[in-house]
């Protein structure tokens, strides 16, 4: 799959296709030499000490229906959390993004899959995901021009976007 | 078996279109062409497909003819459909098959 | 009223923006009908029975005279010359060209208004009691929560892909004139113990195939966590309500699974996170809207005017409108006054675009240019002075503006249905035609006093029949349009649902229903009873009988 990552804050931020160095492995495959893995919530309950014990960074990929709650605790051993979108319909995982991200304080990488789709990668950008499997990666430039459609956002989230009632506030302390 | 003629709606506009005999679309259900028989519907349908893949017009479907009293006036047997091919029972003014 | 600045005017138009291409990308065919449905609904633009229809926002039911020419404009212009106030303070085009609708989209945008999220799983145009800020009885003007509400949900990355769609209702007057028991979220503004005003939350009302009526989870919100409070109503519903079924996809049923309690402990738990934090708008951002509803100027005048006393007197055709089509305002001397647009055997809700025109002059001329547009399909010049009601009365009959039915059996709520709806089962304006023509004698029809009839096409009751007094639901019968009644409904503070009379009655037989309704309340009517206290008392039971030994 081809993957797209945001780099930048804010209003600046780009996207473009990158080389992915994880590897996705089902629950009951054998590991990789050395690379690093996404694994499913089940495979990591039953393998974590495994897991950890090859010192490979570690992914968890979460269903859509599955909560944060369930990896919170184990955010400080995970490098990578992937939120599965299985229609673009299904809006979980941008609650669950936020989740990790605010409440959990999940720094490492966050990763959208499934139906990403370009109309929606704002929104996906906003709530704290910077990495995007897409399917086809001619559709990149495209990606990288939804992220610039809107310099005006109303609500805070997980970016670096400063909403307008802070705009506003700000601008009216300067004066 | 009724007979079908196959509706949708124009893209562009949302008009609602009918299939006529020469492959276009028209907003009177009067130049619709009738199917008669599965292989006929299947030709339509066909032709609709092509106009959806064509951006010409959107969600086609079959609807059922009544054309047992006199074959050379088309009517929509479901109320539904008459209303679709009239235009609102509130606004008579609107409807299409008053004029030409 | 609100207006934009420029961050408002910016984020509008790279909106239009953004829809003029996906309509481009659609048009020459790199976007398919599946990828481009869920795009146009997002900007209120459905395919219906006849053509596309497109719903455009008017937000808690405040319109400006420019904003009401801009409507007649589009009305003109793009489409049959005329629009539809539907129940949610929207106004529907029924014929619109998708190759016009960026264009139409930019008209709306220059005048500050827009089509965003009146369709689509998100949250839905917020709206409002019609009368705020002119009220007698308002606690405070709940215009200014609903613009925060407004500007906070317009493109909320975390809520744009909801289980299902979200109607929050905001009420500022204890007379609950905005239905809020029957929405996904209801906020009513109330006076703790110590004075203070805050929201009192309900959550899970709502109406089509299940309807509910709102359970409270919280007697007192304090003004300034609102947005966090809702931030986390809507996360946990986001997260646990139901995705598999499209029929159980509203927060009603989750609130309803998991009990009102767990389901108040869970965004309580949820808040515990959000409170206080980013999303509490900054120093200066409530006293910056608010600034903007301040009241207009009204002039000083005495409570009572004694030429409309003396007009009322004169005129009983005026007085029977007074009586009927105005209410208290806040200020001495003013009074609010609706507009019906409820003309016997006329559309309910619809206007012509010269229509528009003249509300937009006459609101000019003696409403200080403000108009509203009540979830009743009426609209409403909120601040008339009682020295001018009797030649605004007499400029609103030569419009056909002035038939004195406000809240009376002709004053009929009814959704679009089967001449618009794709979705309809039975035909719903027809309905209100006959019953409004049955009943048309003014007389008779200021006797039988107040009585909400509300009739929908289908199940999803865009019509509002489970709360009206006598609800009317369209059903399809093997092809042939039939109708249930149901009795009791009510939508304000005392909100209930209505109860099914019986078997479902064919097209033809549904006017005589009615007619048969209303005798057996003016039988069983005791004093100065309304219809729904009468029913209260007597129960289904004397109705139910009537209407089936005739029919
Ligand atoms: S109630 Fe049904 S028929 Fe009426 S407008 Fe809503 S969906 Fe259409």
């Amino acid at each position: 799959m081809p993957l797209i990552k945001t780099s930048g804050a804010g209003t600046t931020a780009s996207a473009d296709v990158v080389a992915d160095p994880w590897v996705s492995v089902g629950d009951d495959d054998p590991l990789p030499a050395a690379a690093p893995v996404i694994v499913s919530l089940t495979r990591w309950e039953r393998d974590r000490d495994a897991l950890l014990a090859t010192g490979r960074p570690v992914g968890v990929r979460l269903a859509s229906h599955q909560l944060a709650t369930s990896i919170a605790g184990d955010l400080d051993h995970l490098a990578l959390v992937a939120l599965e979108f299985p229609t673009f319909r299904d809006g979980r995982a941008y609650s669950t993004a936020r989740q990790l991200r605010e409440r959990f304080g999940f720094k490492g990488e966050l990763r959208a899959v499934g139906n990403v789709l370009r109309d929606q990668l704002l929104f996906m950008h906003r709530c704290g995901f910077d990495t995007f499997e897409i399917a086809h990666p001619d559709a990149a430039a495209a990606f990288a021009k939804a992220l610039a459609e809107f310099t005006v956002f109303y609500q805070p989230a997980t970016d670096q976007r400063t909403p307008a009632p802070r705009l506003r506030h700000l601008r009216s302390a300067a004066e | 078996m009724p007979k079908h003629v196959v509706t949708a709606n124009r893209l562009i506009d949302g008009a609602v279109v009918y299939l006529t005999d020469c492959g276009g679309w028209s907003e009177r259900i009067q130049d619709a062409i009738v199917a008669d028989g599965k292989e006929a519907d299947a030709a339509l349908t066909a032709a609709a497909d092509r106009a959806v893949a064509d951006c010409i017009v959107v969600a086609p479907y079959l609807i059922d003819v009544d054309t047992a009293a006199d074959s050379s006036v088309l009517r929509a047997l479901r109320y539904r459909e008459r209303i679709r091919s009239d235009g609102p029972s509130i606004h008579p003014e609107f409807a299409k098959n008053l004029k030409g | 009223m609100y207006r934009y600045d420029e961050f408002d005017h910016a984020f509008v138009r790279q909106r239009v923006d953004q829809f003029r291409d996906q309509v481009s990308r659609r048009l020459s065919g790199e976007l398919s009908e599946d990828e481009f449905k869920p795009l146009r609904l997002m900007n209120g633009l459905y395919l219906q029975l006849h053509a596309y229809m497109l719903r455009v926002a008017i937000p808690y039911g405040t319109l400006s005279s420019r904003q009401m020419r801009c409507l007649a404009h589009i009305a003109r212009t793009y489409d049959k010359d005329y629009g539809h106030f539907t129940t949610r303070q929207n106004i529907q085009y029924n014929w619109p060209a998708l190759k016009d609708v960026p264009d139409i989209l930019m008209d709306l945008a220059a005048v500050e208004m827009h089509a965003l999220q009146t369709s689509g799983n998100c949250i839905r145009n917020v709206t409002a009691d019609q009368y705020a800020g002119a009220a007698a009885d308002e606690i405070e003007d709940p215009r200014v929560w609903c613009e925060i509400i407004r500007q906070w949900s317009s493109l909320h990355p975390e809520f744009s892909f909801l289980p299902r769609k979200f109607k929050i209702a905001v009420t500022g007057a204890p007379n609950d004139r905005a239905a809020v028991a029957v929405h996904d979220i209801g906020l009513r503004m109330v006076r703790n113990e110590a004075g203070e005003v805050g929201f009192q939350v309900l959550v899970g009302g709502g109406q089509g195939r299940t309807p509910v009526i709102g359970s409270m989870i919280r007697a007192f919100l304090p003004k300034r966590y609102l947005l966090s409070y809702l931030e986390a109503i809507l996360r946990v519903y986001n997260l646990l309500g139901r995705r598999d079924n499209i029929f159980k996809a509203r927060i009603k049923i989750l609130v309803q699974q998991v009990g009102a309690q767990v389901f108040a402990d869970m965004v309580e738990d949820e808040w515990q996170h959000l409170k206080d934090g980013p999303v509490e708008l900054p120093d200066g951002e409530l006293e910056r809207i608010q600034a903007y509803f301040a009241p207009p100027s009204f002039e000083p005048l005495p409570t009572l005017h004694a030429g409309f006393v003396e007009a009322k007197d004169r005129d009983p055709a005026f007085a029977a409108w007074a009586r009927s089509n105005l209410a208290d305002h806040r200020e001495p001397g003013y009074a609010i006054v609706n507009l019906s647009l409820k003309p016997v055997g006329g559309v309910p809700g619809d206007a012509t675009s010269a229509q528009m025109d003249t509300v937009a002059d006459l609101a000019d001329r003696f409403s200080l240019g403000e108009i509203r547009v009540s979830h009743e399909q009426n609209l409403i010049l909120p601040h008339v002075r009682q020295k001018d009601l009797h030649s605004l009365w007499q400029e609103l009959t030569a419009v056909g503006f002035a038939t004195a039915n406000i809240g009376l059996i002709s004053d009929i709520i009814a959704c679009p249905g089967l001449d618009y709806c794709s979705l309809a089962n039975a035909r719903s304006i027809p309905i209100a035609q006959q019953i409004s023509t049955r009943f048309a004698e003014l007389d008779r029809m200021h006797d039988i006093g107040e009585l909400k009839v509300k009739i929908s096409g289908c199940i999803n009751a865009c019509g509002h029949h489970h709360v009206g007094h006598i609800g009317i639901l369209g059903v399809d019968k093997k092809g042939e349009e039939f109708y249930q009644i149901t009795l009791g409904g009510d939508a304000t503070e005392t909100a209930e649902l209505g109860r099914l009379v019986g078997p479902a009655l064919p097209y033809d037989k549904v006017a005589d229903a009615v007619e048969t309704l209303v005798d057996t309340y003016l039988e069983h009517r005791q004093g100065g009873e309304r219809f729904l206290d009468t029913y209260r008392r007597v129960g289904l039971q004397p109705f139910k009988e009537k209407l089936y030994a005739t029919h």
